[in-house]
C-alpha cells in the first residue's frame, strides 16, 4: 500500500531511514489502533465477541480493545438486527464518539434488514448513519469480519489529514 | 374428560364453552364474563392448585364474529399440572378481565397482548404498551389486517431533524 517508503543510508545502504509524509503516518497510526465499541444487537454479536476472543484475536489487526463508552471509541460495529426503536439509540451513540470515526454495517440485518421486512425493522442501518464498510454473512464469520476491518484500513490509508477530503473518498 | 376439566364444567355449567383435549393437554374456552371467576377458582380451590402464569397470548380469527382469542397458559408447581384457558371477544367490545390480581405475573404478558392486538384488560394496573413506543399510533401490529411492513414509521427516522451540538 506504500504506507512507510524504506530509505537507505547514503553511505553504506543500510536500512536505516525511514522516510513518508506526515499524512501517511497519521494515517498508518490510525489505522493500526481502532478502538471498537461493542454495539450487538443480535446474533451477529456472537461473532463479533468471537472475533476479539483468543481463537481468532482481532487485536493482530490493532483493533482489539473494544469500550463500553462511545466517547473512546473511533469505529462502531453494528452487529445485528437495528429495531426502528433502536435507531435513535445508536444515532446519539454515534454522535457521541469523537473524530474520526468510522461505522461496519455486520451482517445482512444491518445492511439491508435481510428478511425481517417487518413493521418493526429498520431496512439497514445507513438510513440514518452514514456506513463505511458493510460485511455480509448471516451472521459473517470472524474472517469476514476482519477482511471487513483490512478493508476499513485500507480506506483509512487513503483518507487526507490535513486537506479537503476529496469527495469520492468521503464516508 | 379429564378430571380437570370435569371439576371445571360441574363448578361453572354456564361458563364453560368448549373442551379440548389434545395429546394431554388440555384447553378450556370459557365466556368472558366468567373468567375471572374461573381463574379465580382455578388458583384458590386445593385441588387445582394453579399457582404459576406461563403466558398470556392472543389470537386474532378474522372471519369470526368474536374475532380474538386471548388464552392464558397456567401451571401448578405442586401439582404439576397445566390447562390452557381461553376466551373470545369480538372487536367491538374487545375489553377482558385483569387477571393480575390473581397472578401478578400477568401483568406484562397482559399488556403485551393490548401492544400486539389491541384488547384491553378491565383492572389493569398499568395498561401500556410495552414493547412498541407509548406514542405509537399505527394500531396494533399483530392483527391480521394490519400491513406486515407497517404503515411507514420503520423509514421515519424524526430524531435526524433534532439539532445537536
Amino acid at each position: 500500500m506504500g504506507l512507510i517508503q524504506l530509505g537507505r543510508h547514503e553511505k553504506d545502504g543500510e536500512l536505516d531511514v525511514i522516510t513518508t509524509t506526515v499524512e501517511k503516518a497519521v494515517n498508518w497510526a490510525r489505522k493500526g489502533s481502532l478502538w471498537p465499541m461493542t454495539f450487538g444487537l443480535a446474533c451477529c454479536a456472537i461473532e463479533m465477541i468471537a472475533a476479539v476472543s483468543s481463537r481468532y484475536d482481532m487485536d493482530r489487526y490493532g483493533a482489539g480493545v473494544f469500550r463500553a463508552s462511545p466517547r473512546q471509541s473511533d469505529l462502531m460495529i453494528v452487529a445485528g438486527t437495528v429495531c426502528r426503536r433502536m435507531a435513535p439509540v445508536i444515532r446519539k451513540i454515534y454522535d457521541q464518539m469523537p473524530e474520526p470515526k468510522f461505522v461496519i454495517a455486520m451482517g445482512s440485518c444491518a445492511t439491508s434488514g435481510n428478511i425481517y421486512d417487518s413493521y418493526s425493522v429498520v431496512q439497514g442501518v445507513d438510513r440514518f448513519v452514514p456506513v463505511d464498510i458493510y460485511v455480509p454473512g448471516c451472521p459473517p464469520t470472524p474472517e469476514a469480519l476482519f477482511d471487513g476491518i483490512l478493508k476499513l484500513q485500507e480506506r483509512i490509508m487513503q483518507k487526507r489529514v490535513f486537506l479537503k477530503q476529496p469527495e469520492q473518498v468521503k464516508a | 374428560m379429564h378430571p380437570i376439566a370435569e371439576r371445571i364444567q360441574r363448578e361453572f355449567p354456564k361458563a364453560v364453552v368448549k373442551v379440548v383435549e389434545w395429546r394431554g393437554d388440555i384447553a378450556v374456552t370459557v365466556t368472558r364474563d366468567s373468567l375471572h371467576d374461573v381463574a379465580r377458582f382455578l388458583h384458590d380451590d386445593p385441588d387445582m392448585d394453579f399457582d404459576y402464569i406461563v403466558h398470556v397470548s392472543s389470537v386474532d380469527w378474522p372471519e369470526d364474529e368474536q374475532r380474538f382469542e386471548v388464552v392464558y397458559e397456567v401451571y401448578s408447581i405442586r401439582k404439576r399440572q397445566r390447562i390452557r384457558l381461553k376466551t373470545r371477544v369480538s372487536e367491538a367490545d374487545c375489553l377482558v378481565d385483569s387477571l393480575t390480581d390473581i397472578w401478578k405475573g400477568a401483568d406484562f404478558m397482559e399488556r403485551e397482548v393490548y401492544d400486539m392486538m389491541g384488547i384491553r384488560f378491565r383492572n389493569h394496573p398499568d395498561l401500556r404498551r410495552i414493547l412498541m413506543p407509548d406514542e405509537y399510533d399505527e394500531g396494533y401490529p399483530l392483527r391480521k389486517d394490519f400491513p406486515l411492513r407497517g404503515k411507514g414509521w420503520r423509514d421515519t427516522f424524526e430524531f435526524l431533524n433534532e439539532t445537536r451540538p
